[in-house]
């Protein structure tokens, strides 16, 4: 053998692994779909269309619909990890990666590391769309990255809950319907476009419960008093619990395949 | 360890619930070698060959690789092989120069490495008109092709191909046998498992036939070919009274086991000497015959002597 081959670096192989999601995402526009294309027509389309109706005008709609699409777009590219794993254990690719010399754990940890990745793309995605329509949060640019980040940091968590999915789940079709429903539901029945106290009682019960309020009113509670509240600590205390909880059932699973 | 095995495989088994998939398998590899895994469907090839390439664990046994036990010194073992899955084992969404660099990179070559071999074995895989083609556009041959150098990357002493050619067209699989040749004159080891038995005769200098998780037979192509039995003389008598003298002069010269049906008749010989002594004495008793042929016992007679299959 005259090829130098050193023994695996976790590092090295998981940026690799980072690179070949990004590349595949470039290679294939559609998987842009649910971080660009999705915030900016949701963005566009909700707010000239329910602006007026529910808050008087598009302006003063802004404030509540830049955190529900910033939060909704977390959701949706957290749930495409799930599908991507699964189609590579359906494809050979990963008797592949397990035949190599590499650390055992890069194709997951790349995997979580360019969905990160995507994540920021989207968050920066919603909230220049937010802007170029008009949307000047009181509170300045400082905390609008904190709230940034906020999302990025609970969508990156939310991403092991669908991988873990993704590597439980019989197809790859199966984990996205899924992902596209649970996308759904959670992202509507919840106060990202409307006051909750436009809605009936049993709705607004759901509403109430659903984990996605609690991140919206956390990203408009930083940006309307300019400061860090008891709700968001609670959405990140939350979020490193899902990680706590998630991630080591996570590689269990992906040690199981 | 001996030093002219590049694969050692030790009493190794594998139970899928009441299915037992392989069932106490041991043979070695010799280095250099090509070496045939041979069965039918269903006859636990595959499973074989995923458990000697670390992907599956054995319920028991023992396999090691250029003498690294491939349950302690797994990544090790790794590093010595490369593998050529059934299914092609690349990234659809990706160019056949990106899937090289990807997995030159994973192999722990430097970016500059990596770029060098990606380039070399685009050549010597002639896909360089297609390099940076994603590869929805590729033939199956191509994208074979494109596996195979993938496995490449490392120059591996030895390489594992499961069922290399399934679903390529003739002229593909002939271009395929002739890249395994060029391997075996480098040097490689090769481990291949296929269903086509002309593949197995063509490639192989050894062959295992597996069947029902068990070996049935190892040994080279003519030896397997030898066990079921030697070369066949057949004509058919032109005048059917004259069948009768014929036999006769059968059972006198060959003592061999006769088949008749209707005016043929096919005697198995032991030697081929024994071919002109036969149409010598025929021509003196004035029998003529015709539609005469002498066939050799071809590896699928073999195969289908020895294996049962799950059907």
């Amino acid at each position: 053998m005259d090829v130098q081959t050193h023994s695996g670096n976790v590092v090295m192989n998981t940026a690799t692994m980072a690179y070949r999601n990004l590349l595949k995402t470039v290679h294939n526009p559609d998987r842009f779909m649910d971080v660009i294309i999705q915030p900016v027509l949701f963005m566009v389309m909700f707010g000239y269309l329910f602006g007026g109706a529910i808050a008087g005008n598009v302006q003063a709609y802004l404030p509540t619909i830049v955190p529900g699409i910033l939060a909704q777009t977390m959701l949706s590219a957290a749930s495409g990890s799930g599908s991507q794993l699964r189609e590579d254990l359906d494809s050979g690719i990963f008797d592949r990666f397990k035949s190599l010399p590499m650390a055992h754990i890069a194709p997951l940890a790349g995997q979580l590391f360019a969905d990160s990745l995507r994540l920021v793309i989207a968050a920066i995605t919603s909230l220049t769309t937010g802007f170029l329509m008009g949307w000047r949060p009181a509170a300045g640019f400082g905390w609008v990255l904190v709230c940034g980040l906020l999302a990025i940091f609970t969508g990156w968590a939310l991403s092991w809950v669908f991988a873990l999915l993704g590597l439980l789940a019989k197809q790859a079709t199966t984990v996205q319907s899924f992902s596209l429903i649970t996308m759904l539901v959670l992202s509507f029945v919840s106060n990202a476009f409307v006051p909750l106290k436009s809605l009936t009682k049993p709705l607004r019960v759901l509403a109430d419960l659903n984990p996605v309020t609690y991140v919206i009113t956390a990203i408009r509670q930083i940006l309307a008093t300019g400061g860090w509240t008891h709700e968001s600590l609670l959405v990140l205390v939350a979020g490193v619990i899902i990680v706590l909880v998630f991630a080591p059932l996570t590689v269990w699973a992906y040690d199981r395949n | 360890m001996s030093e002219e095995n590049a694969i050692e495989v030790r009493h190794l088994s594998k139970r899928f619930g009441d299915n037992l998939a392989v069932a106490d398998l041991s043979f070695n590899v010799h280095r250099g070698e090509v070496f045939g895994l041979l069965g039918p469907n269903g006859a636990g090839k595959t499973t074989t060959l995923r458990m000697i390439t670390t992907l599956l664990k054995p319920d028991a046994g023992q396999v090691k690789i250029f003498g690294h036990d491939t349950a302690t010194e797994g990544r090790w073992a790794r590093s010595l092989f490369g593998l050529t899955g059934q299914y092609a084992s690349v990234d659809e969404d990706i160019s056949a120069r990106e899937n090289l660099m990807i997995f030159a990179r994973l192999n722990g070559l430097s970016r500059a490495d990596a770029k060098a071999r990606t380039a070399e074995l685009l050549a010597e895989f002639s896909l360089e008109q297609s390099a940076d083609k994603a590869l929805k556009h590729f033939s199956g041959g191509m994208r074979r092709r494109l596996d195979l150098a993938v496995s490449l990357i490392t120059r591996p002493a030895l390489i594992f191909l499961d069922e290399p050619t399934t679903g390529l067209d003739p002229r593909t699989r002939t271009q395929m046998w002739t890249t395994i040749r060029g391997l075996v004159a480098q040097g490689s080891t090769i481990v291949l498992t296929t269903q086509y038995l002309e593949e197995a005769d063509q490639l192989a200098d050894r062959l295992a036939v597996i069947d029902h998780g068990k070996l049935v037979k190892l040994g080279t192509p003519a030896e397997l070919k030898q066990q079921v039995g030697g070369t066949v003389l057949t004509f058919t008598v032109n005048q059917a009274s004259q069948v009768k003298a014929a036999l006769r002069i059968l059972a006198q010269t060959v003592a061999g086991k006769v088949r008749q049906s209707g005016q043929q008749l096919s005697v198995t010989l032991s030697q081929l000497t024994q071919l002109t002594p036969v149409l010598e004495t025929l021509k003196r008793a004035q029998v003529a015959v015709s539609r005469l042929s002498v066939t050799e016992p071809s590896l699928d007679d073999a195969f289908m002597a020895l294996t049962v299959g799950q059907n």
